[in-house]
């Protein structure tokens, strides 16, 4: 075996005292959690690009995928690279931010700035570890207002994101349903299937099946569960991926090397690009928020909420909507954004939906997609000429 | 009331346009590159959506900035509650759907209103060629060759009245185009505009 236990970055200092701008919030200002218990003393780690307009009208919050961060169009202070969406946002891209004020937040339970189970806990002085409350879709989402109170902003103009980031931005729309005037959910679902709650509860297992994972108090005693976090990665990986772009990446091809060596090696060029996808990944997420995060995409399931009817989610909104899905995503196929789009017909929603041709699987929304930069232009151009900016 | 000609050759796209009113919700079922949708839009004011079953169509109206979802006029009107819009709109769509008559049962049942446009198999060049070549029409309307169409289920204009008829839908206005786009008489009986007819557009409402 490789070995997969690479240098860290000291992840609680990043967790507590963050390369970014941060919202602390106190007692007067809990965070309410859905598990009934009350964070009183949190903050939340934010990065902003381009300017607020004098009306307050042009905001827009981007939500982030599973293991993303706050740098969403800047450089990540821990692994040195750009933002994970300069694809989208900057100056001149669809999300434009020579026009509007972009947000983008690091979630409740994360581990980049915004209180999480690396956290130091307060009260006790050492890292919350599993005493962390369970966290919910919304609760990031109530923790995401917050910031957006603090910034004295009314009303989004626009809430986007994809795969956690758009079930963030369904749930914007129905926690806070005046607050969004466009809202842009990509390659996600209203719920978690039971295949994708299946590949996280393995993930979640290799984690804690890692001796130094300790309980989950492997930074008190100063030991890191990198094997297990590393190969929950490589398995999620997987299902971010599809069947044709593991074809034409990797295809059978063999990793420096002519012929087998009849071992356990990586032998297969795939084999190493998941063991490096999955050592490059311990070295900038902390193992136990990535137990709090896969949780609460588990939990998410917005008609539940409401009577089991997802319509009810989205009465009487006023947001305009687009919905877009890739042929090529198994883990939130067409159908589920399909099940969305019916959900907002039946609440009289103004909603527009295209299923994008590309083979790159569930990424395909963090890549250069031609398709989906034209159909997120067109949307957010329409939008703002609707809000009048 | 008159609007201006829209951008497109499509006579029939102003002549739909004609029969909205105002400020009103509309479905625009098979909308396509959403020429209806954009003039309904500039002209009436009216909150339009639209559906379209092709990717590239619904590609290019969301980045024209137009609501509309990919999706099956055969299978996805289910989907819309009773009474949900003004209008629902099937222009130049309803040969090529598979159950025309459930299509437009569910477009009466979303909508107050529904308008349909569509070629008239009965005219009077279709039946000639039919007749004396004994072959299936490729007209100007209808370029496509039988084996290469997107059409399932032509009709004629008496077809579609019998049609409505059958599923009890009210005829509150009906006009028919001619090959050169100009109206045919109004005062005409229906096996006038069933020859001279070339293309139909018809104003329903539940019966």
């Amino acid at each position: 075996m490789s070995d997969l236990s690479p240098s860290l970055a000291d992840p609680q200092k990043e967790a507590n005292e963050p390369s970014s701008p941060v919202a602390r919030f106190g007692p007067d200002t809990p965070l309410l959690m859905d598990c009934g218990l009350v964070l009183d003393r949190w903050q939340i780690a934010y990065q902003t690009y381009g300017a607020l307009n004098a009306d307050k009208s042009n905001a827009v919050l981007v939500c982030h995928a599973l293991t993303g961060d706050q740098y969403v169009a800047s450089r990540n202070p821990v692994t040195g690279k750009g933002g994970w969406w300069t694809a989208m946002i900057g100056p001149g891209k669809p999300i434009d931010t020579d026009r509007f004020f972009v947000i983008c937040a690091n979630v409740i339970g994360g581990c980049t700035g915004t209180t999480g189970p690396a956290s130091t806990n307060p009260k006790t002085g050492t890292p919350w570890g599993l005493s962390f409350p369970v966290v919910t879709i919304r609760d990031m989402v109530r923790a995401q207002a917050a910031l957006i109170d603090h910034l004295s902003i009314e009303t989004l103009f626009c809430v986007a994101g994809g795969s956690m980031g758009g079930m963030q931005v369904l749930q914007w729309v129905a926690s806070y349903p005046g607050r969004v005037f466009a809202a842009l959910p990509l390659a996600t679902g209203a719920k978690h299937s039971a295949q994708n709650i299946a590949f996280h509860e393995v993930g979640r297992q290799a984690v804690m099946a890692d001796p130094d994972w300790r309980q989950g108090r492997y930074l008190e005693e100063g030991t890191r569960p990198s094997k297990g976090l590393s190969v929950a990665r490589m398995g999620a990986h997987i299902t971010y991926l599809s069947e044709q772009a593991l074809h034409r990446k990797f295809g059978r091809k063999l990793q420096d090397r002519e012929a087998p060596t009849f071992s356990f090696d990586a032998d297969f060029q795939v084999e190493s690009y998941l063991r490096h996808q999955g050592v490059s990944f311990v070295e900038r997420f902390d193992a136990n928020s990535y137990l709090y995060v896969t949780r609460a995409m588990d939990y998410f399931d917005l008609a539940a909420d409401h009577d089991g009817v997802l319509a009810r989610a989205f009465t009487g909104t006023k947001t305009r909507f687009c919905v877009a899905s890739f042929t090529s995503d198994w883990l939130f196929p067409t159908a589920d954004s399909r099940a969305i789009v019916h959900a907002l017909n039946a609440a009289g929603a103004s909603v527009s939906f295209v299923e994008l041709e590309s083979d790159k699987g569930h990424d395909a929304f963090l890549l250069e997609e031609p398709n989906l930069f034209a159909t997120t232009r067109g949307f957010i151009s329409a939008a703002a000429r609707a809000r009048g900016i | 009331m008159t609007l201006p000609d829209p951008q497109t050759s499509r006579i029939d796209l102003k002549l739909v346009a004609e029969m909205v009113q105002p400020d009103t919700r509309v479905l625009d079922v098979g909308c396509g590159d959403g020429a209806l949708l954009a003039l309904l839009a500039e002209t009436r004011g009216v909150d339009a959506r639209g559906i379209e079953l092709s990717r590239e169509g619904v590609a290019g109206c969301v980045a024209r900035g137009l609501s509309v979802i990919q999706g099956d006029a055969d299978t996805d009107l289910v989907d819309y509650p009773d009474d949900s819009f003004d209008y629902v709109i099937l222009s130049q769509t309803i040969q090529a759907t598979r159950n025309p008559r459930l299509v437009l049962e569910q477009m009466l049942r979303i909508g107050r209103h529904a308008i349909v446009s569509f070629p008239n198999f009965g005219h009077w060049r279709m039946r000639s060629q039919v007749f004396f070549q004994g072959r299936m029409p490729v007209t100007d309307a209808l370029p496509y060759t039988w084996w290469d169409t997107p059409n399932i289920h032509f009709c004629t204009i008496r077809d579609f009245v019998a049609l409505c008829d059958l599923i009890g839908a009210r005829m509150e206005r009906a006009v028919a185009l001619d090959a050169a786009g100009g109206k045919v008489r109004v005062n005409a009986p229906w096996w006038f505009w069933n020859l001279f007819g070339a293309q139909a557009v018809f104003l329903l409402k539940r019966g």
